[in-house]
């Protein structure tokens, strides 16, 4: 098999760009949710609990649309934001990294969620009693025994980033170096005639990167056992 | 001085006790359920009382008729479990010293030493709670409740999850804790061996209600 081309560098390229940037800018929100989820009882909390879950069972393209519709250039939100504060997402990266944040959220939240759920809040209390104000009991009993979680939920979500397809090419397209993704680039080459060599390569490094991060995921979840029962 | 005058409803089940203590170890006695956890948890503030006072010294810690409930990280009263409760993902050198962290303390090593001898817990520092037995565990509990240098100690059954051989283990460490370590405690028992032993003052639960207040001869004729 042939070496990889430029143009093939740039899509793996963005690839990872586009999966970090939704990963890193996804985790806190992901983190606060899953914690509002772990230990809250509110009204509408199934409502909202449904609405995160929503994009894992939703066709892609219907995500993707939605996103157009809303966050699109003249999307109810998306004009706002670009004529107020000149922040546009559709068909630019920044779109195709909200497309995957979006898209990879459930896959985020539900191990960190777990994490925190399986955390004895008798420790947390036991923190209180020695002096620590309750965002220091989050930051120092809390946030660091759901890590493991929290470390899983974000390679998973990160995983998932990187094969997304459906709801990103419907919000930004298919843009050679602006939004044309591995799995966008995959889609063109297959459709080229002789582009199946260029495309083999690409799926492989698809397949190399999911393969790594479904271990990783493992790998921290197996932690988070050791963790939480002190060894 | 502790003063505890409070009502509290949890479930079926109501609470209603009021003593005062000024001795050096108030033994709080009681079979199960007697409602001795729920009194020690609100007086460590991690319960709130329907109604009522409770006050350690000349501040008052809760006061339901004046809306007053002082959050407990703010109480500086120590709290042993039963459990232990230590940090599983901190080594027993930092579990000790989280207490002093946490209230923004200076390091105070020469007293850090004091308490790891006086609990032989000097030789686990490195090690994680996992590692423990039940009864190192228990004493790391009790240095880490200590270093956060409380005004009041609070021990709730912490010989109850260790079979006989462990407790007599312990029991001295108890002991010599009361006679050296200079800070009030209320020790929850349904074990009037174990008062007898460190209580200088009872107060007697049964079904929510305070039935005997006094010395230790009010546990006479009372059998575990």
């Amino acid at each position: 098999m042939s070496e990889i081309t430029p143009a093939e560098w740039t899509a793996i390229l963005l690839s990872l760009r586009v999966a970090v940037i939704a990963t890193l800018v996804a985790t806190p929100f992901g983190i606060a949710l899953a914690w509002l989820l772990a230990r809250y009882n509110f009204w509408g909390k199934s409502v909202l609990d449904a609405l995160v879950h929503l994009p894992l069972v939703l066709p892609p393209v219907v995500t993707g649309y939605l996103l157009l519709l809303t966050l699109g250039r003249r999307g109810l939100v998306g004009a706002w934001l670009a004529d107020h504060l000149g922040i546009v997402f559709a068909f630019r990266w920044t779109g195709a990294a909200l497309a995957c944040g979006v898209m990879s959220f459930p896959l985020l939240v539900r191990p960190i969620r777990l994490s925190i759920e399986a955390i004895d809040r008798k420790l947390e209390q036991a923190a209180s009693t020695l002096g620590a104000a309750p965002w220091r009991v989050f930051a120092t009993v809390t946030l660091p025994l759901a890590l493991p979680g929290i470390l899983a939920g974000m390679v998973l979500g990160f995983a998932k980033a990187i094969g997304e397809f459906g709801a990103t090419i419907t919000f930004v397209s298919n843009i050679p170096g602006e939004t044309q993704v591995i799995s966008s680039a995959i889609y063109s080459l297959i459709q080229t005639p002789d582009g199946d060599a260029a495309a083999m390569r690409l799926v492989i490094i698809s397949v190399v990167i999911a393969t790594a991060a479904l271990i990783g995921s493992e790998w921290f979840a197996r932690r988070a056992t050791q963790r939480l029962h002190g060894n | 001085m502790l003063r505890v005058d409070v009502t509290k409803q949890l479930g079926e089940f109501s609470l209603e006790a009021a003593f005062t203590s000024e001795g050096r170890v108030t033994g709080l006695f009681g079979a199960s359920g007697a409602g001795k956890s729920s009194l020690v948890g609100m007086i460590a503030g991690l319960l709130r009382p329907d109604r009522g006072i409770i006050a350690l010294d000349d501040e008052i810690l809760d006061d339901t008729a004046r809306g007053v409930h002082v959050p407990p990280h703010r109480r500086r009263i120590g709290y042993v479990f039963q459990d232990a409760r230590l940090f599983p993902h901190m080594n027993v050198a930092q579990n000790l010293d989280y207490g002093r962290r946490m209230n923004g303390l200076a390091a105070d090593p020469s007293q850090q030493k004091r308490v790891t001898d006086l609990l032989d817990i000097s030789h686990l520092l490195d090690r994680r709670p996992g590692k423990l037995s039940g009864g190192e565990r228990q004493r790391v509990a009790l240095g880490r409740a200590l270093l956060s240098k409380p005004r009041l100690l609070l021990l709730d059954e912490p010989l109850g999850s260790l079979d006989e051989g462990r407790k007599i283990e312990i029991l001295p460490y108890l002991v010599r804790l009361r006679d050296e370590a200079n800070v009030p405690m209320v020790y929850v028992s349904h074990d009037p061996a174990e008062l007898r032993q460190l209580a200088t003052q009872i107060v007697m639960l049964r079904d929510g209600r305070v039935t005997a207040l006094g010395g230790v001869k009010v546990l006479s004729g009372t059998t575990a």
